[in-house]
């Protein structure tokens, strides 16, 4: 695409870069090892072997030993470059080592031994996916079943944030009953007060409700928010309210209008908050990690909390699992993310 | 197909009344236009006909039974909206299926009765469209359609044509009336424009600030305005009023003197219920007043030519009377005269609107 690559090479100075070019450059050069830089790390260390991982000094690519399968041996032996007696260099894969003695063979010529001396001998690295990493946490640990915890608050309590949220805000912005503006006004006031407040209170009523250790003491307090509501209310007050009433003409049901006619035209506003209750429920941790406390109710993120153990933590599953935990969140931004530029600029909040 | 009965009808905001003791009664099959101009409370009357704004004071009764407590969905009428109103994520074919599918009709009932409505229309290409790649008088059909597929016993129009251009207006002003005297339902049109009134109806309501000012025909209403507002209202360019002075002759006439010619009196057929002397309002509509001298008796008075329009056919001539008062005159083909040139007019007794004190006072004359 020649625009995307004038954006990208774009430049105040018309024949030499000008010297605020080196400082947009620089600046958004900086911007993106900052922001990407952990990313990256992250995402390039999930692939590595522990052993890659404890190595120092860190490499930020996955490198690991090199392995050859020599005829004649059942396992694929590691190959090191080697300075051998007459001062040439030679690739030889090691069989065994024996103290300062390493046993080794010319991958080309299997059937002879050469003795070298282990100061003389250097590993061979190559790029080496460990893909073991992925495939391993589902099986070795309840992974599956965090992801699907994870996965069933997330989506259950959107829907039912979506659907609670927009009939609030039908209501506040379409009817006109005495006292809508102090219902309003109430509900908005509950922003002022923080969730860590309100913590206690929350889990004296799920107790009590009986809803500990169940994703759904998870969802309920979750899918009523005042930003919501906030924010569909003030994208369904530009709906015209003749449309409403051409419906009622029309023979409509009040559940009908908000359904058929409300619902389909906050359409924008729902995807934004949907992102958002997404992004929400996803990285929730606090709360799940007070109401759930048995391991198979984990979500991803108790259960990345979880991992972390006391004596010694396996770096290269966690670091996987944080990899695939971030996945869905990427996803959503990249399909839904001018909804959400459209959505905000036009709800007007946050 | 239906009859309406408007009993008492009033309407309340908090303390502010909008509606007075309106009294209608429309026929089965009648075209009536509310008219008057904006915040007269023509549109509020029309809501609460439809159920959507509930009556506060009154009755209302729908082929005799009283509605004020049934819902809009179910008193069986369909309206227009001034800005249409069109479902703006459904096609064209779903706007128009929409209510059917809430009465749950049997889905080849509203397919035939959708095609019939898009046939009679003209909206058969369109059907696949959504509201927004229509044209404005596209979707003005679009919004008649709606209406027409529910087939309600009284169709309302909220000032359907007042978002069109001036071209397309006379079209769907003809093209409604055309589909009044093809389906003979009883429809109730709002409008603020009196030529739309006087084109369409069969019976004009004039409102102002929520009263019923006159109910009538067109021609009753041009013909016999009841008080001066009605008279101004109705009929284009607007009716002249001169200043004059009336006294009482015997109990049906009098003596009137024009302030720009007081010298002249003329004797007035009128209800005589003014004291000698008093002061009076004269109209006369422009396409009234004369240049040659008729037979009958006039007002003869001299006026200077301010400014002329000529459209060919009719010319509009824009005088200044002695008296500093304005007077407009419709000529038939263009006028020798030009602007600062003086000119004969001639004001036809019989023509003449005799208006005591206020705007809202009777008429005096009776044609």
């Amino acid at each position: 695409m020649p625009s995307l690559r004038a954006l990208l090479t774009g430049t105040r100075g018309r024949t030499a870069p000008d010297w605020t070019d080196w400082l947009t450059y620089g600046y958004l050069v900086l911007g993106l090892l900052l922001m990407f830089g952990p990313v990256v790390w992250m995402v390039m260390s999930s692939f590595k072997t522990p052993a890659a991982l404890n190595e120092f000094p860190p490499q930020l690519l996955p490198y690991g030993q090199a392995e050859v399968n020599v005829p004649g041996y059942d396992r694929p032996l590691p190959l090191y470059r080697v300075k051998v007696a007459d001062g040439a260099t030679r690739t030889l894969a090691e069989v065994r080592r024996i103290g300062l003695t390493a046993t080794m063979v010319d991958p080309a010529h299997p059937q002879d031994e050469i003795k070298v001396d282990a100061k003389d001998r250097e590993r061979v690295r190559e790029l080496k996916f460990a893909w073991g990493n992925y495939v391993e946490i589902f099986g070795k640990f309840a992974f599956g079943r965090y992801l699907w915890n994870s996965v069933f608050i997330t989506v259950v309590a959107t829907l039912i944030t979506l659907i609670f949220n927009a009939m609030a805000a039908f209501a506040l912005s379409k009817y006109r009953f005495t006292g809508h503006n102090v219902v309003f006004l109430m509900v908005l006031s509950t922003l002022m007060i923080p969730p860590t407040i309100i913590l206690v209170p929350n889990f004296l009523v799920i107790s009590q409700l009986g809803l500990l250790n169940s994703l759904w003491g998870v969802i309920w307090p979750a899918v009523a928010t005042p930003t919501g509501v906030f924010l569909l209310r003030q994208y369904m007050l530009t709906i015209p309210d003749e449309l409403i009433d051409a419906a009622r003409m029309d023979n409509a049901s009040e559940w009908r209008i908000f359904w058929r006619i409300i619902l389909p035209l906050s359409a924008p506003a729902l995807a934004v908050l949907a992102i958002f209750s997404v992004m929400w429920r996803w990285n929730d941790f606090l709360w799940p990690l007070i109401v759930l406390s048995r391991s198979e109710n984990f979500t991803l993120q108790l259960a990345l909390n979880a991992f972390q153990g006391e004596l010694t933590t396996q770096w290269n599953y966690l670091l996987a699992m944080t990899v695939i935990t971030l996945l869905p969140i990427t996803a959503v931004f990249a399909f839904l993310q001018r909804y959400i530029a459209t959505g905000i600029a036009s709800a007007g909040v946050k | 197909m239906a009859s309406l009965k408007l009993d008492r009808i009033g309407k309340r905001f908090g303390t502010a009344t909008v509606i007075h003791d309106v009294e209608l009664d429309v026929a089965d099959g009648e075209f009536v236009v509310f008219v008057g101009p904006s915040g007269c409370g023509k549109s509020t009357l029309l809501r609460m006909i439809s159920g959507l704004e509930p009556v506060s004071d009154g009755d209302l009764f729908i082929d005799g039974k009283r509605v004020n407590d049934v819902p809009a969905a179910q008193r069986g009428l369909a309206m227009v909206f001034q800005s249409y109103a069109l479902y703006p994520h459904m096609t064209v074919r779903q706007n128009l299926a929409f209510g059917l599918e809430n009465l749950r009709t049997p889905a080849e009932e509203i397919e035939k009765r959708v095609q019939a409505a898009a046939k009679l229309l003209r909206l058969d290409a369109l059907l696949q469209r959504r509201p927004t790649q229509l044209s404005g008088g596209q979707r003005q059909r679009v919004a008649i359609g709606r209406a027409i597929v529910r087939e309600p016993r009284i169709f309302l129009f909220d000032e359907p044509l007042s978002n069109l251009d001036a071209e397309l207006r006379v079209a769907m002003r003809a093209e409604i009336t055309a589909l009044h005297r093809r389906l003979r339902t009883t429809m109730i049109y709002v409008t603020h424009d009196q030529v739309e009134a006087m084109t369409m109806a069969d019976k004009i309501v004039v409102l102002r600030a929520g009263r019923v000012e006159q109910i009538g025909s067109p021609l009753d209403l041009y013909r016999r305005p009841r008080n001066r507002f009605v008279a101004g209202f109705i009929g284009s360019p607007q009716m002249n009023f001169l200043k004059a002075s009336a006294t009482a002759r015997d109990d049906a006439h009098m003596n009137v003197a024009l302030e720009a010619a007081p010298a002249t009196p003329v004797e007035v057929r009128a209800r005589a219920s003014v004291g000698p002397g008093s002061p009076i309002h004269v109209g006369i509509r422009p396409e009234h007043v004369r240049l040659d001298a008729p037979a009958e008796p006039a007002i003869e008075v001299v006026a200077v030519v301010e400014r002329l329009e000529q459209l060919g056919g009719i010319s509009f001539v824009y005088c200044r009377l002695p008296s500093g008062e304005a007077l407009t005159v419709q000529v038939l083909g263009p006028l020798g005269q030009r602007a600062g040139e003086s000119i004969a007019l001639r004001l036809p007794v019989a023509s003449l609107h005799l208006f005591s004190g206020t705007e809202d006072a009777p008429a005096l004359t009776e044609h």
